[in-house]
């Protein structure tokens, strides 16, 4: 665990220096796999076939040029069907920000907006199965998720503080596939978020005949003792498509 | 059933036609729901911080009462030193205290502030209905939900957290207590306190300064490092210590929020007057340690009938005293000797009889002056039999009510102040090392080579700067008295 912090906080220093480079466009590959929700029994396998995934959660200034592009995505004009009053909460006008979050990944846009956004760029957000296969990878492995030390560290940042300032991108690790964030900055949607149905009363899944969907923690998950994943369910089937959180971003795919 | 007696049956008709017009009237309001009263009113509900409660209900009637809980993440101390990031319902461990009457209808408010990292719920276990409100009341971060309950049942209840993963959202703090009192309300007391004991799992051990991160190992084996009253070690000592004065009757609303421990709750020096086991509507009496199981509660009651310090623990004593369950009670007030005297003598006690006695042969060698050595070896087993379980193993104290002897500015100029401290006891305000202590250490018995033992390893251990006390030192100052 250790060796993981420290390596962890090279790779923040590292991280720090190149973090000027435009992080709009940069993009890693993941190689497919098969993928099995916690909360679910192996005949949900999903094969997830190979992808290009961000390098970076998309920042402020990243979508400040998307809203220029289309201001009908700006904060006065957005439709009150597609983000709730808290669309771009950071942002002083439509298009104006603190400069020192212009690298900090853009929070507080709806699910809506993030799959314009991924359009717009002719990519698209990633599939829940597609964004766990990525996120399980620590520095050096692809799949870490038996890795006590990997899945503490993924916890601690969930019981921390939400800061007051968001990090730039970069500011966590890299891992596996060359890819920054999956953990330890922000949340992020996916496009599926709302297909994992927990019902917010996590004690009693177990007994619910539609195992096909429940997501939260019961005796019927695979893996009960992954906190942190049962976290990431039960933040994805608290949230609304219009929903616009402070803790809650996004990156895309293709 | 035979009524025989004409004046009974009078009666008996008589009941039997009141509680036909007692069942119309309800019909008539509640389209036909017979167990839902009429509900006269609205008003917002007080919430209390613990250790206060909410002024007890003069209402006659049901009401529609309003709750509005806010869900905050936010890092408080676990202890002097020691940071851990608590999720709270209003901002502290326990949640707001929530007084409701049974009957009324109660429209409760969930928000969850915007600088959460996670959604969070409710399940109020005073709620008849599918997850005690847990479906209803899933919140996302910078949102607010709402449900209405009616409180059927009187009876103090827990209320607590349950988004997945349920037992971490507890072990961070998601719990409180909420009182639904019965229609004729509660015997009136003189005071009322808020006690919610909890456990907590951190990566450090008890008492490792710093932010603390939850360790999931340690709270899947049900192994906390801390167990404490309200949230915080010394929650309820010191400074925080409750008080009453003698001749007032408290209640004590005990919770526990767990998420592991069974509290064996129990007070000091004290018998409850009353119990309502489990917080339910029995009645118990004169009982000494009630038994508090995670998500449950006990309501305590007892008059005060002589001053001092009383200590409330969890009588599972380690956690008490190495753990944190511990809570003080300061009662002001006249003496009363006949009820208990204090300490009326203490005389050479000689299970041989009166009659005189040859010395011992092993007496006589401990009469015989020790090296230094010697005293730092027999000091050692003394102090971790006799010492230990107050001052601990490391020196340390235990803040608020056990002094530290760790780098101790107390004997430091003085060490013969050790000897006395032994020999007579010690009971009153003291500082040391810059905290202000009150509290009772009797006197040991020890003999002269024992004291001069264990006084001399205090003062060549736990950063002190070293000596040697001798047995006749002991003497000198045992004739001081």
């Amino acid at each position: 665990m250790k060796a993981f912090l420290l390596i962890l906080s090279c790779l923040t220093t590292i991280a720090g220096i190149s973090q000027q480079r435009s992080s709009a466009s940069a993009m890693a590959g993941i190689k497919g796999g098969s993928y099995i929700p916690m909360y679910s029994k192996d005949v949900q396998k999903t094969e997830v076939k190979p992808f290009e995934m961000d390098v970076y959660p998309v920042t402020n200034s990243d979508f400040l040029t998307f809203v220029k592009a289309n201001p009908e995505w700006s904060k006065s004009r957005v439709k009150s069907l597609f983000a709730d009053s808290n669309y771009l909460k950071q942002w002083n006008s439509d298009l104006g920000f603190n400069t020192n979050i212009a690298n900090s990944p853009v929070v507080n846009v709806s699910w809506f907006a993030a799959k314009k956004y991924c359009e717009c760029q002719g990519k698209r957000l990633p599939e829940t199965a597609e964004w766990e296969l990525a996120a399980r990878a620590s520095e050096t492995k692809a799949d870490a998720s038996k890795d006590q030390g990997f899945n503490q560290w993924v916890l601690n940042w969930v019981t921390q503080s939400h800061p007051v300032l968001l990090p730039s991108v970069g500011s966590t690790f890299k891992n596996y596939y060359g890819v920054y964030d999956m953990h330890g900055l922000v949340w992020e949607w996916t496009y599926d978020f709302n297909s994992a149905l927990t019902t917010g009363e996590s004690r009693g899944n177990s007994s619910l005949n539609n195992t096909l969907f429940c997501g939260g923690g019961s005796f019927a998950s695979k893996d009960i003792n992954n906190y942190a994943s049962f976290m990431r369910f039960a933040m994805r089937s608290s949230v609304k498509a219009k929903y616009c959180i402070a803790s809650l971003g996004f990156r895309c795919v293709k | 059933m035979i009524l025989s007696n004409p004046f009974l049956k009078k009666v008996f008709l008589l009941f039997a036609s009141a509680m036909m017009i007692i069942g119309c009237s309800k019909n008539s309001s509640q389209q036909g729901d017979s167990s839902i009263g009429e509900i006269k009113g609205e008003e917002v509900a007080v919430l209390t911080f613990a250790p206060d409660v909410p002024p007890p209900i003069t209402r006659n009637h049901a009401t529609k009462v309003i709750v509005n809980l806010e869900v905050i993440e936010k890092e408080m101390e676990m202890m002097d030193g020691v940071k851990y990031n608590f999720w709270t319902f209003g901002g502290q461990v326990p949640g707001k205290f929530i007084r409701v009457r049974e009957g009324d209808l109660v429209e409760f408010h969930l928000k969850n502030d915007p600088s959460s990292k996670l959604p969070h719920n409710i399940d109020l276990h005073a709620v008849t209905g599918p997850g005690g409100g847990a479906v209803s009341t899933f919140t996302a971060p910078g949102h607010e939900t709402q449900f209405s309950f009616t409180v059927l049942n009187p009876g103090l209840f827990i209320y607590h957290c349950a988004t997945a993963p349920v037992g971490m959202h507890i072990a961070n703090g998601m719990y409180g207590l909420i009182l639904v009192e019965p229609k004729e309300g509660l015997p009136k007391v003189d005071k009322e306190f808020y006690v919610c004991q909890g456990d907590f799992y951190t990566k450090g051990d008890y008492g490792e300064s710093g932010t603390q991160p939850f360790d999931m190992e340690k709270a899947l084996e049900e192994n906390p490092d801390y167990v404490v009253f309200n949230g915080k070690v010394g929650a309820l000592t010191g400074e925080n210590s409750l008080k009453a004065n003698v001749g007032e009757t408290v209640r004590l609303f005990v919770g526990n929020g767990g998420p592991g421990l069974t509290s064996s709750f129990h007070v000091i020096g004290e018998i409850f007057d009353n119990v309502y086991p489990e917080g339910g509507s029995t009645l118990n009496h004169n009982v000494q340690t009630t038994l508090v199981p995670p998500g449950g509660s006990a309501i305590t009651e007892f008059k005060l009938d002589v001053p001092g310090n009383f200590i409330l623990v969890d009588h599972a004593i380690f956690r008490a005293f190495n753990k944190g369950a511990l809570g003080i009670l300061q009662v002001d007030g006249p003496e009363n000797k006949n009820i208990f005297s204090g300490q009326q003598d203490d005389r050479i006690y000689q299970p041989e009889g009166g009659a005189v006695q040859t010395m011992p042969s092993v007496d006589a060698e401990t009469v015989k002056p020790l090296t230094k050595a010697e005293k730092l070896e027999i000091g050692k087993a003394l102090y971790a039999s006799t010492c230990l379980a107050c001052h601990q193993a490391d020196g340390k104290g235990i803040e608020n009510a056990f002094p530290p002897l760790v780098k101790s500015d107390y004997f430091a100029s003085n060490p013969e102040k050790i000897i006395e401290v032994i020999t007579h006891g010690l009971t009153g305000p003291i500082t040391v090392n810059g905290k202000p202590y009150n509290s009772v250490m009797p006197k040991q018995t020890l003999s002269d080579n024992q004291i001069a033992s264990v006084a001399t390893y205090v003062l060549n251990n736990f950063g002190n700067k070293g000596g040697e006390l001798h047995a006749d030192d002991v003497v000198k100052i045992r004739k001081r008295k």
